[in-house]
């Protein structure tokens, strides 16, 4: 799931300047599952709004705002109450909230950071695996992703900041590479270690990436 | 080889080298100066390459005006601040000035330095541009792509012999020599023992090991390095030593000696790193030599 986090109140208000009517839209799926755009988190935002002397014209939470149809839908059914506000205040990914700005055509204010695709690790704890990188290193590497575990991402083991197992930009963390080469060694297969993975094909990481299934 | 480090350890001399750091400002006279007072005693000078990821003038300038000066450098690069294009026209650059040796680096946290919100690069990590460095000698770029003639770098790379668990870090190790070093300079080591097991492990890579000697001039200064220089741990007798001297300062040096005497016999050289006190280097190369 993409794990976001609200912004700071004051930013968003901030960012709300010069207009007093406000829409508040929140996503039904991973930012409700984050805490930052679902039906809790857009009611309170609704009631600090009114407080700060904002009019919040209506609120939706759209089962995912990410779905362009889906979004340009269900602003459609709400037309009157986002016609009259100043702004569109949207609590989901960085993706949900263009799918707004587009199909609105309205001004539209960001009230979350994205940060990261998140595995859970229990309510409301999540850890970064893997960073959409388009290609995939885990049948090597013992299924740890050293692309995104290694805080430095490097492909052929540990760094000289390893100290005791652990990673040396947050000791907090174990290094990916102790990690890969302890589970290898227990399935018996650190000889897979001996060959040199050569360079990222960074030509993955252009953007704007897009992908159309064949009919 | 046009490297004379590189003669030196074929010929199994016990090769010395140290470390200056470029300066952060573009006048280079006091490292020209530092450079000039440890250079006499030593086979070649590290040059550190934004070290500990602090902005300091670029090593293969400051490594550049070494050679001007008739001394050798070990130029350090770091794969945390250069794409892999701008580590091979670094590299390509360096040929051109007359640097013959290269210390192929991951590169600390940027994190941890003065450009704490910059982006790290780590396009490439030190055994890819180990490779790198080898292709270019092999007269072609990283793609296989001929150059206007092949380079002639003698080139190294890290190890940590003290470091726990080792046993993880020992594949790396074995790919850098297959990606092309010729030499290891250490981390610093503090245990001869430990050293000793690091040589016997690595002999069959065929790779010269020059022994890091940290010179240390307090207990308090051991625990700062403890604290926050990644991959450095004095262990608590050098600390207990240190704390229990008269003149810790001269205890730092004694014990620095002592231990790169004891590297005579283990491995093929010691890198000394004063830690900015340049003055120590000579009586500790003098300890080493007689």
């Amino acid at each position: 799931m993409i794990v976001s986090t609200q912004k700071p109140f004051e930013e968003i208000l901030a960012a709300l300047e010069g207009g007093s009517r406000v829409f508040i839209i929140g996503c039904a799926k991973c930012a409700t599952v984050c805490k930052a755009g679902g039906e809790e988190e857009v009611f309170r935002m609704q009631e600090a709004l009114t407080a700060a002397a904002k009019e919040v014209t209506g609120t939706m939470v759209i089962d995912e705002t990410c779905h362009m149809p889906r979004t340009a839908r269900d602003l459609r059914s709400r037309r009157d109450q986002v016609d009259e506000a100043d702004f569109l205040l949207v609590l989901s990914c960085g993706a949900g909230i263009q799918s707004v700005a587009e199909a609105s055509g309205k001004k539209v204010v960001a009230g979350t950071d994205s940060r990261f695709l998140g595995n859970i690790r229990r309510f409301g704890q999540f850890e970064q695996r893997c960073s959409l990188c388009g290609d995939c290193r885990l049948n090597d590497s013992g299924g740890v992703c050293p692309v995104t575990v290694c805080a430095k991402g490097l492909l052929n083991g540990p760094c000289g900041g390893m100290e005791d197992g652990a990673c040396e930009v947050d000791r907090n963390n174990r290094c990916a590479w102790v990690t890969i080469y302890e589970r290898l060694e227990r399935q018996g297969r650190v000889g897979g270690l001996d060959a040199i993975t050569q360079a990222r094909d960074f030509a993955h990481k252009r953007h704007p990436k897009s992908l159309t299934l064949e009919k | 080889m046009p490297s004379l480090l590189a003669q030196s350890l074929s010929a199994n001399k016990f090769v010395i080298t140290a470390e200056v750091a470029p300066p952060k400002g573009g006048d280079p006279s006091a490292l020209l100066r530092s450079a000039a007072d440890v250079a006499p005693c030593v086979d070649a000078v590290n040059v550190t390459d934004n070290q500990g990821a602090n902005m300091r003038m670029t090593p293969l300038v400051a490594a550049g005006l070494l050679v001007a000066e008739g001394i050798e450098p070990i130029l350090q690069l770091t794969c945390r601040d250069r794409n892999r294009l701008a580590l091979q026209s670094d590299l390509l650059g360096a040929a051109a000035l007359g640097i013959h040796n290269i210390l192929a680096l991951t590169g600390d946290d940027i994190g941890c330095g003065d450009h704490p919100h910059g982006m790290a690069v780590f396009d490439l990590d030190s055994v890819l541009l180990l490779q790198a460095v080898s292709a270019l000698n092999r007269g072609v770029d990283m793609n296989g792509a001929p150059l206007a003639g092949a380079t002639h770098f003698f080139v190294g790379a890290a190890a940590a012999p003290e470091v726990e668990p080792f046993a993880s870090t020992r594949p790396k190790l074995a790919k850098k020599a297959t990606a092309g070093a010729r030499f290891f300079q250490t981390q610093a080591v503090f245990d001869p023992r430990r050293l000793a097991m690091f040589c016997d492990t690595v002999r069959p890579l065929d790779v010269k090991v020059i022994a890091g000697i940290l010179v240390i001039k307090s207990a308090r200064m051991a625990e700062f390095i403890n604290r926050n220089i990644p991959g450095l741990k004095v262990p608590q007798t050098v600390i207990e030593r240190l704390r229990g001297a008269n003149d810790p300062a001269a205890e730092g040096v004694r014990i620095a000696a002592e231990l790169a005497g004891q590297c005579r016999t283990i491995c093929d050289g010691v890198h000394i790193m004063s830690m900015g006190r340049d003055e120590v280097v000579p009586e500790i190369v003098a300890a080493v030599r007689n």
